[in-house]
């Protein structure tokens, strides 16, 4: 499964829910507000052993509008929108963390 | 006509929601009935003044550069949170340059910036007679 994520960890619970719910083999696409929590900050351990198994992505797009480019935590993957289309059509069902 | 000391609050980051967009808007209109305004940024609100940002790929306008033009609206009190910038793993040195021109000291250009700890800035917040949250 995609599991996708569009608000800050700092703001809202969606990335701790979804982190709660998803199994073994899904992966995780930060989107939107979502990609705050690609960045190296006190929430970066949340993600990072999914990150280190190679299932974390953010969108190109809505990390370089933060301004954050430089600042990934490490082993994010980014993707651009067809990156994103790729991901829909790799893992089938899409869960939105909104 | 009276002068009030006006903060605005801004916690969100820029393009998740209108609030970062909406609360520009009305600090220049306080700003062209000649008030006393100070901004805070605090938690994801820092994020709206971090340097570099580049909205190319999601097809929203960069107003960022909006913060830029505020100082020539004699709006030179930009309060963030040393707490805020720590937990997201942000610095100083990761915000806009953003400066004034002082016209009490021969028009020197000096910064709007100012990180300041929780601490002091609830009593910045005490001292104004308005607070608007965005």
């Amino acid at each position: 499964m995609l599991h996708t994520v569009n608000k800050s960890s700092f703001e809202r619970n969606s990335l701790q829910s979804c982190l709660n719910a998803i199994d073994g083999t899904s992966v995780i696409l930060l989107i939107e507000d979502g990609v705050i929590s690609a960045a190296k900050n006190n929430n970066s351990s949340m993600i990072a052993d999914l990150a280190a198994q190679g299932r974390v992505y953010a969108l190109q797009g809505d990390v370089e509008a933060r301004g954050i480019s430089a600042k990934l935590a490490d082993n994010i993957k980014l993707v651009d929108y067809s990156g994103f289309v790729d991901l829909v059509v790799e893992h089938g069902t899409a869960v939105s963390w909104v | 006509m009276s002068t009030k000391k006006f903060m605005y609050l801004n916690r969100r980051s820029s393009f998740g929601t209108a609030y970062a967009i909406e609360s520009l808007e009305v600090v220049l209109i306080a700003a062209a009935f000649e008030q006393d305004v100070s901004l805070a940024f605090i938690d994801d609100g820092v994020y709206q003044i971090v340097e570099g940002q580049n909205t190319d790929g999601i097809g929203m306008k960069n107003f960022s550069k909006t913060f830029h033009a505020l100082g020539d609206y004699e709006i030179n009190k930009l309060y963030v949170s040393k707490e805020s910038l720590e937990e997201r793993g942000l610095t100083e040195e990761d915000l806009m340059p953003l400066v004034y021109e002082d016209e009490d000291d021969d028009w020197e250009e000096k910064p709007s910036v100012k990180v300041v700890s929780n601490a002091e800035l609830s009593k910045i917040m005490s001292e104004q007679d308005v607070c608007l949250s965005f």
